[in-house]
């Protein structure tokens, strides 16, 4: 057979290798600022763009899609190439996906911190950028299936298949995450409302986890460590059986228990039973990691490629173990809206994709550039430096969850919150927010010593951009008439991602169709009615200044929340909410019943200088909402907007909302003039006060009427 | 809040149960794909990354 002569491209991972390194040195240190923060507020400097609630979602925006995603791009060109035996599909598409990638990236760093968001979590991009993401990601696509049908090997390894299963699930959960309305050219909603906007939306939080931060990896261990280790994977049938089980799990099965209860009994022990299997795949995928290097383990000694890699499928193990068990109600009340959540979340980013992105890092490097790393010492350092700072990073993290939650929920023997202020349960574990940033800077020191030290790798040899290789080209037929019909599967990429593609579907399908039958039963509440367009715009204002990073709008059906925060939450009480504001952490006190708790001048003292009211406060200052005016004249497009969306505003009202506007917020001025606070109606503060004295406030005018 | 809600949804509990066999028939099926799959092939397939591999102090050859 003729062997054909190609070259890899290795240029094109080496560009992707320097953007995962950089964006993960940017996105760590927002990390560690804003973690700084939260026990030294000052550290915003008094300015809007640095302050917690808005360079929160920069963090987890710059490490999941910045870092994490150029890490899944690098690893995939790499591998790819080599597992095809192909150059990539086309140069100039690789070309385009980078610098596209980057552009997002650079987009998002720079829509953030002017407060241009759409207050969905992990998925804040606005409609500009969702759009630019989604051409991005087909570009990848196009890369990926063009490189796989061009292909020199006839099997496609299991990597590929994850790779696969990234790319379908990924488009699909985007695309339905980020329906929305436009409204401008950088604000829009979505067109789900308040419970249905809440599934869709954790719909795709939970599957972004699974099929950005999870297969993708996967699929990099399932190259890499076999290749660090220099031998083959320990069970190549448990990978299959991995991949299989993963991807049906995690689109489906996995939120299901979260879900449902009204089964039949049969059903939910059933349920249950393989909820405990589900378990074995995730296990499995680690043991199968670990058990790779039986009988080298003496090499892990050595080896600090394979040192991180074992931290890193340990710290996956561990977070699937933990995963499962915080969807248990019982843990999850508990663990929910607190830093428990955030452990749980940093044990996986820390710990799965960075020591595993390191891993590649140190392994990859100087084989393009033909030379060796370097410094091992370096490295070894690096390794402690990290693994000791996750483990100072997370343990006080489950201390303080754990503590605060006890500390909402604990009753005196009156019967009494024996912690009645929300403030005096974060006061209590500000320490540990300190010892936490301490493990952050050792983690993010760890980094930055990769960084030079893969610099000087870099310098000391010359990158091989092409790399010259030799396969058979594959012949057209092939037919064995003893292949199964797995093998036959994998010879067919077509029909794999078709298969893939229905898996996922039918998944998303079982899960979304419920959802969207949603609308139609959630009982509607007489007495809930529309916002106000003044509330409107101080919801906007909610949104733009990213409240939701700290403050929930969900009370729970427990007592020590109803005694603390009031009447429970209903889900009629959210049909007007383009977006949901529930919220997953709790740093400050719920908020979906502040209306009319505390008078409007409160707020406006409160906004002006948190720790004035509340000493020992945490939140930052918004001394810019009382300075900075809202645009009055973008108000008939957005009520235009929510009608089309089907909220119920009376006809033409887009025409005379702005004199509602007006009116409404000349009260709150009056309000605050006889607390001697003279500010002018246009400002902010004014919208904001407006949105949160009506928040919560439909059901409790619903009671009094109903008397 | 997202459960009370499903609960309330007529015919819901046909969606997870549709799933569960769903799942559960695939995942048999998977397992016994696996299991019954041929040595040789396994074998050829678990080294797919390790051949053909330019190792450090090769000649370069662009």
């Amino acid at each position: 057979m003729d062997l054909e002569t190609f070259h890899y491209d290795n240029k094109i991972v080496r560009n992707f290798a320097w953007a995962t390194t950089i964006w993960g040195i940017v996105g760590m240190l927002v990390g560690l600022i804003i973690a700084t923060q939260l026990f030294y507020p000052k550290l915003n400097l008094g300015i809007p763009y640095t302050t917690f609630s808005r360079l929160r979602p920069l963090h987890t925006n710059a490490v999941i899609f910045a870092f994490v995603g150029n890490g899944i791009f690098m690893g995939v060109y790499y591998s790819l190439q080599r597992l095809c035996k192909a150059r990539m599909f086309s140069d100039i598409l690789s070309k385009i996906h980078f610098w596209g990638w980057q552009l997002i990236i650079v987009s998002a760093a720079v829509t953030f911190p002017l407060g241009i968001t759409t207050g969905k979590e992990y998925a804040e991009l606005e409609w500009p950028i969702d759009i630019a993401i989604a051409v991005v990601w087909i570009i990848f696509g196009i890369q990926l299936f063009g490189t796989i049908i061009k292909r020199r090997e006839r099997h496609m390894y299991v990597s590929i298949w994850f790779y696969i299963a990234t790319f379908v699930a990924i488009t699909l959960l985007h695309v339905v995450n980020s329906i929305e309305l436009p409204v401008s050219f950088l604000k829009s909603y979505p067109v789900y409302a308040g419970v249905q906007d809440a599934l869709v939306q954790w719909w795709y939080g939970h599957n972004a986890v699974a099929f950005f931060l999870t297969t993708p990896y996967l699929g990099l261990m399932y190259y890499y460590l076999p290749k660090a280790a220099n031998r083959p994977i320990f069970s190549y049938r448990l990978s299959i059986i991995h991949f299989w089980s993963l991807i049906f799990i995690y689109i489906w099965a996995g939120p299901h228990h979260l879900l449902y209860s009204a089964l039949p009994d049969w059903a939910q022990s059933v349920g249950t039973v393989f909820s405990l299997m589900l378990l074995a795949p995730s296990w499995g995928g680690m043991l199968n990691g670990l058990l790779t290097l039986r009988g080298a383990w003496d090499k892990v000694r050595d080896d600090v490629v394979l040192k991180f890699m074992v931290v890193a499928v340990t710290a996956y193990g561990m977070a699937t173990f933990e995963g499962p068990m915080l969807s248990i109600k019982s843990i999850n009340a508990l663990s929910h809206f607190t830093d428990w959540t955030i452990a749980h979340v940093h044990v996986g980013a820390l710990g799965w994709n960075g020591f595993l992105t390191f891993s590649v890092l140190y392994w990859l490097i100087p084989k393009i550039y033909n030379t060796e790393l370097y410094s091992k010492r370096l490295a070894n350092a690096h390794f402690w430096l990290g693994f000791i700072g996750i483990l100072v990073w997370v343990i006080p993290m489950y201390f303080a969850g754990i503590t605060q939650s006890l500390m909402w929920k604990e009753f005196s023997p009156d019967g009494f919150l024996a912690y009645p202020n929300f403030l005096q349960t974060v006061i209590q574990i500000v320490p540990m927010y300190i010892i936490r940033a301490v493990g952050g800077l050792l983690f993010f020191t760890g980094v930055c010593m990769m960084f030079y030290n893969l610099v000087r790798t870099m310098l000391a040899g010359t990158l091989i951009a092409e790399e010259k290789a030799e396969a058979p080209a594959l012949p057209k037929i092939y037919t064995d008439p003893k292949e199964t019909t797995h093998r036959w599967l994998e010879r067919k990429p077509v029909q794999f991602i078709f298969f893939t593609f229905i898996a996922v579907l039918i998944g998303g399908a079982v899960e979304m169709i419920p959802t969207f039958m949603i609308k139609s039963n959630i009982p509607t509440i007489e007495s809930v009615k529309p916002y106000t367009p003044l509330e409107l715009e101080g919801r906007d204002i909610y949104v733009a200044e990213g409240c939701y990073n700290c403050h929930s709008q969900m009370i729970r059906p427990f007592r020590s929340e109803t005694e603390r925060y009031g009447e429970y939450s209903k889900a009629g009480e959210f049909v007007y909410d383009h977006p949901f504001q529930w919220g997953s952490k709790r740093t400050g006190p719920d908020l979906a019943r502040i209306g009319g708790k505390y008078p409007d001048a409160w707020h406006f003292d409160h906004m002006i200088s948190p720790e004035k009211m509340s000493p020992g406060s945490i939140m930052p200052p918004y001394p810019w909402l009382a300075e900075d005016t809202y645009d009055i004249n973008d108000m008939p497009a957005k009520i235009r907007a929510m009608t089309t969306l089907g909220v119920p505003y009376p006809k033409d009202y887009d025409k005379q909302c702005i004199k509602d506007m007006v009116i409404q917020a000349e009260k709150i001025v009056a309000n605050l003039k006889e607390s001697k606070i003279s500010v002018t109606g246009d400002k902010e503060i004014i919208a904001l006060i407006a949105y949160l004295q009506r928040m919560g406030t439909d059901i409790k005018v619903n009671s009094q009427t109903g008397n | 809040m997202i459960k009370e809600t499903l609960q309330s949804l007529v015919g819901v509990e046909i969606y997870p149960i549709i799933s569960l066999i769903i799942f559960f028939v695939v995942f048999i099926m998977v397992v016994l794909w696996a299991l019954m799959l041929d040595k040789d092939v396994i074998a050829e397939m678990e080294n797919i990354p390790l051949d053909n591999d330019m190792t450090y102090g090769d000649s370069i050859d662009v």
